[in-house]
């Protein structure tokens, strides 16, 4: 950008310089454009799930936004008057005909709602997604544990946003959405008769759980999301980006095409990419047609109806509690069978809000990580993380029991005892089995490192057999495969009084089972000594 | 470029080991080996083939462009498609016409503006890669001492610390003042009713008739045949003005008639069917779904929800599911019309279990 000075010269300034020039010279953007235009910003496809995140995000507030202008949260009863024939003259809250009439009689109102709903599962998806490759790449270490807590509290957020929003059109699977959470809540010690009172202003149904929502659904809960995001991003370009590992790319260096021109035209076409996948998957697929449900009704159900998608794991959890989880103690009733989920459940968000903190304790690694790490690298974070999968789809599996019975001509307590064990032993299987397989892997890296990989040329010797040669790797690609690091199990040292205190001892055992199975990257020492094109 | 140095010169000295970082945290149980290999430093640039060959690069431009008019058509055939798919004729198809070519119209504008502006970015931008410099999150020494003295400074100025009362009067008044903002959600729910009370009665009375779901109309037991299953409202409650969903969330029931020799009574229940008759709550005792599916040869109910059975035959109890308690039965019996009537409202709350309930 020019100077200020007044250009006395004759030669002109085109409109965009002196634009640029005034505006600049009222909010000192160049700083800014000069700071991060240049950015490198290192780039993998595995670094696009949360750009899916933030676009599907943005796609979710414009459809929103038009929307809100049509919706109207009122649980007011009216009679149907609008255009879908079959439900003329029934008797449904304002909130249900608002959405009839978004779907039936505003052109174009069904598409942007189909939007909104593909949007927001996809949004789900994604970051569900983006947490599980920030998981196993390590992209949680240090300095990056903060954003990874934020994340996670943007995907907790993101469920929020969705059961909120699902429960707006008050038809009748949102409703018996909504009879679930009051169930739930009822069950809870202590507050939670008062909690459900106090939410749905009275009695189960009542008239204000909509208009309720609804202030969460389009005001504070996406405030909060927005927040998140914001600061999740700041903290993006505050670290600069993780990079694979790669010639050339080290802890001290952010490698990757500038954020200007090539990086943002990536991700400014990718936005559009993303925007219209969802219009055409909007335009295809039917989401939620509450017109076949019709309006809430305390009464009538549908078997094998499904909440959205992400809501599953909770469903499931309550489907897997045995029979008779309810006790009456102290002449108060202890219902064991929603308190085990939501407890369990809470343990499991817990773990994964503080792994990266759990795991930093353990290593006693205090610096900063900016490779991300392949997954066979680390084979115990990899084997947790394929337990917690585990764990996980268990829960989100048993939500789907009755249709997998029916399915597969099962019986429902076969099913529910099938994924019992799953839930219960599937981690430990998964657990054992990733933990093999990294090593696997990793004793194949290191095959190939030190005797070279097998180019398929054959060749007859002397003595007339046929031998493959085997081809050494260019130090480019070795490099890749070598360039790890391993963590030795930690030994218990007594500490300044000469004790050996029980964290202490916690800490190594945690270590030992984190690291004593390990596969040390090849040296260059070995290659040295064993060299060999064949063998 | 001159920042696009890829000489990777500066760089074959650093090994990925954080050894060389500026800063000396520690490792924790990290196995720094001494014989690992060097970082060689970025590999040769590779020049796409619309670098080396002009009419590629040709080509790539004119597919850019291709797709941009492309994505413009899309746009304007989905505003087209606003007039051309009008929807006013109540019927459903049209509805479906004008959702799938308005999104399609939105769909080629958007996928091709978005693909068009990536293939720019990967093919005919300048292909360059920039090599950033890292530095500790943490920032200089000298910044953190800077930032420490200023906490310094304001403390000292404030005297946060060495007035301990001021302080500590601060905390509690911080602490006391959400309060009034806590008690102001008591008016969540009407202030003069208690949620114990509520949950504990239904609309069911002596007396009541026993009348279909969601007509109204009463029900004789006469109409009730061996085998048969009613879903079975107050009534009266279809005619209600306000709270009918309140009320019907509570006082749903279902009514089966079984042969009398296969249904397995209470002792103290006897009284409380009508010739194989008998009447059930319909809200699950786990959360709260309605239990509506019944299987007529088994006497099994099932709640679709989270799949709890209770055996009609065996005054509901629970044999399989989540839910602990058997359904709430309603005591009934007949008038002097033959219409199925009440005998009291339920016995027990109905519905889900709640903490004050025993
Ligand atoms: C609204 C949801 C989210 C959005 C819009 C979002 C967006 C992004 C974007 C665009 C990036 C940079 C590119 C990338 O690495 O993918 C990023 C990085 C990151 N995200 Fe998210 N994210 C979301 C949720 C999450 C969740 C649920 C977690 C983990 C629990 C998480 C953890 C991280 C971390 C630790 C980074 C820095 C990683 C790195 O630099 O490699 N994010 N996020
Ligand atoms: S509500 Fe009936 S089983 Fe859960």
């Amino acid at each position: 950008m020019s100077t200020a000075s007044p250009t006395t010269g004759t030669q002109k300034r085109s409109f965009t310089t002196a634009a640029a020039v005034y505006v600049n010279e009222r909010t000192s953007v160049a700083g800014f454009i000069k700071e991060l235009g240049r950015k490198a910003f290192p780039d993998h496809w595995s670094f696009l799930l949360g750009e899916v995140a933030l676009f599907s995000f943005v796609v979710i507030l414009i459809s929103g936004t038009f929307l809100t202008f049509f919706f109207q949260a009122s649980m007011a009863e009216v009679h149907y008057d609008g255009s879908y024939v079959p439900l003329k003259g029934v008797e449904m809250s304002v909130a249900m005909a608002s959405t009839l009439d978004i779907s039936f009689d505003i052109r174009g109102g069904l598409f942007v709602r189909q939007m909104h709903h593909w949007a927001a599962l996809l949004f789900v998806a994604a970051i569900g997604l983006h947490m599980l490759r920030i998981y196993f790449t390590g992209a949680f270490r240090k300095p990056r544990e903060f954003n990874w807590v934020i994340g996670f509290t943007l995907f907790i957020l993101a469920m929020a946003e969705g059961f909120t929003g699902y429960s707006l059109p008050d038809d009748l699977l949102s409703g018996n959405g909504l009879r679930i959470i009051d169930g739930l809540i009822k069950g809870i010690p202590l507050v939670g008769t008062w909690i459900s009172f106090l939410l749905f202003g009275g009695e189960f149904p009542g008239t204000q759980i909509v208009g309720r929502l609804y202030s969460l659904h389009i005001m504070l809960l996406p405030a909060l999301v927005i927040a998140f995001i914001a600061l999740h991003l700041v903290f993006v370009v505050v670290h600069k980006h993780t990079q694979y590992a790669g010639p050339g790319k080290t802890q001290q260096n952010a490698v990757g095409p500038p954020v200007l021109p090539v990086y943002a035209a990536k991700a400014g076409g990718f936005f559009f990419i993303i925007f219209g996948v969802i219009a055409l998957i909007a335009s295809l697929f039917t989401i939620n047609p509450i017109w076949n449900y019709g309006p809430y009704d305390p009464s009538p159900v549908s078997a094998g109806t499904q909440p959205d998608w992400y809501i599953g794991f909770a469903d499931g959890a309550l489907r897997l509690i045995p029979p008779g989880w309810e006790f009456v103690w102290l002449d108060r009733t202890w219902s064991f069978n929603i308190l085990v989920p939501l407890i369990a459940i809470g343990i499991f968000i817990v773990l994964v809000l503080l792994y990266p903190f759990i795991e930093a304790w353990i290593t006693g690694d205090k610096r900063e990580h900016h490779i991300a790490d392949r997954p066979r690298n680390a084979p115990t974070r990899t084997a947790i993380g394929a337990a917690g999968v585990t764990f996980y789809a268990g829960l989100w599996a048993a939500a789907s029991s009755d249709i997998l019975a029916t399915h597969f001509s099962l019986t429902m307590e076969g099913v529910i005892h099938a994924l019992q064990a799953v839930v219960i032993l599937g981690p430990f299987v998964a657990f054992f089995i990733a933990k093999r397989v990294c090593i696997a892997l990793q004793k194949k890296d290191r095959e190939i490192v030190l005797h070279g990989f097998e180019s398929g040329r054959i060749v007859r010797l002397p003595g007339g057999e046929f031998i493959e040669v085997h081809e050494q790797l260019d130090e480019y690609d070795r490099w890749r495969l070598v360039s790890f690091e391993t963590y030795e199990p930690l030994m218990i040292r007594p500490n300044a009084r000469g004790k050996i205190t029980v964290g202490q001892r916690f800490r190594a055992s945690l270590s030992r089972w984190f690291f004593e199975d390990r596969i040390a990257p090849v040296t260059k020492g070995e290659i040295e000594s064993g060299h060999g094109g064949h063998h | 470029m001159a920042q696009d140095d890829h000489s990777g010169a500066e760089l074959t000295a650093a090994d990925s080991s954080h050894a060389a970082h500026e800063s000396d945290a520690s490792p924790g149980t990290a196995l720094i080996v001494q014989d690992a290999f060097a970082n060689p430093g970025f590999p040769p640039h590779r020049p796409r083939v619309t670098d080396e060959d002009p009419k590629r690069e040709k080509r790539a431009q004119r597919t850019v462009y291709t797709l941009f008019y492309l994505s413009a058509l899309g746009s304007l055939w989905a505003v087209a498609a606003y007039m051309l798919f009008p929807m006013e004729s109540n019927n459903v198809g049209d509805v479906r016409l004008n959702n799938l070519f308005i999104g399609l119209g939105a769909t080629l504008a958007l996928l091709a503006l978005g693909i068009g502006i990536v293939h720019w970015g990967k093919a005919v931008m300048v292909d360059v890669e920039l090599v950033d410099e890292r530095h500790e999150v943490g920032g200089s020494p000298e910044t953190q001492a800077a930032a420490a003295k200023v906490f310094a400074d304001a403390d000292r100025e404030s005297g946060f610390t060495r007035r301990a009362v001021i302080r500590n009067s601060l905390i509690g008044a911080l602490v006391v003042f959400p309060l009034p903002a806590v008690v102001l959600f008591r008016g969540f729910a009407p202030q003069d009713e208690l949620p114990v009370p509520l949950l504990s009665h239904t609309m069911w009375r002596k007396g009541t008739r026993l009348a279909l779901d969601p007509s109204g109309v009463a029900i004789k037991a006469s109409d009730v045949t061996i085998g048969s299953a009613f879903h079975v409202i107050p009534e009266g409650l279809a005619e209600l003005e306000h709270g009918k969903l309140e009320e019907k969330a509570k006082a749903a029931v279902l009514l089966m008639r079984l042969d009398p020799s296969e249904l397995n009574q209470l002792p103290e229940r006897e009284s409380w069917s009508y010739d194989g008759i008998v009447a059930y709550s319909k809200i699950c005792t786990h959360v709260g779904c309605p239990v509506a599916l019944y299987e007529q040869h088994t006497h099994h109910l099932l709640c679709p929800c989270h799949q709890s059975q209770f055996d009609v035959a065996n005054h509901c109890e629970v044999i399989f599911g989540p839910a602990k308690r058997p359904l709430p039965q309603l005591p009934i019996a007949i008038d002097d019309e033959g219409y199925l009537i009440a005998q009291s409202d339920f016995t027990e709350p109905v519905g889900p279990s709640f903490w004050e309930r025993h």
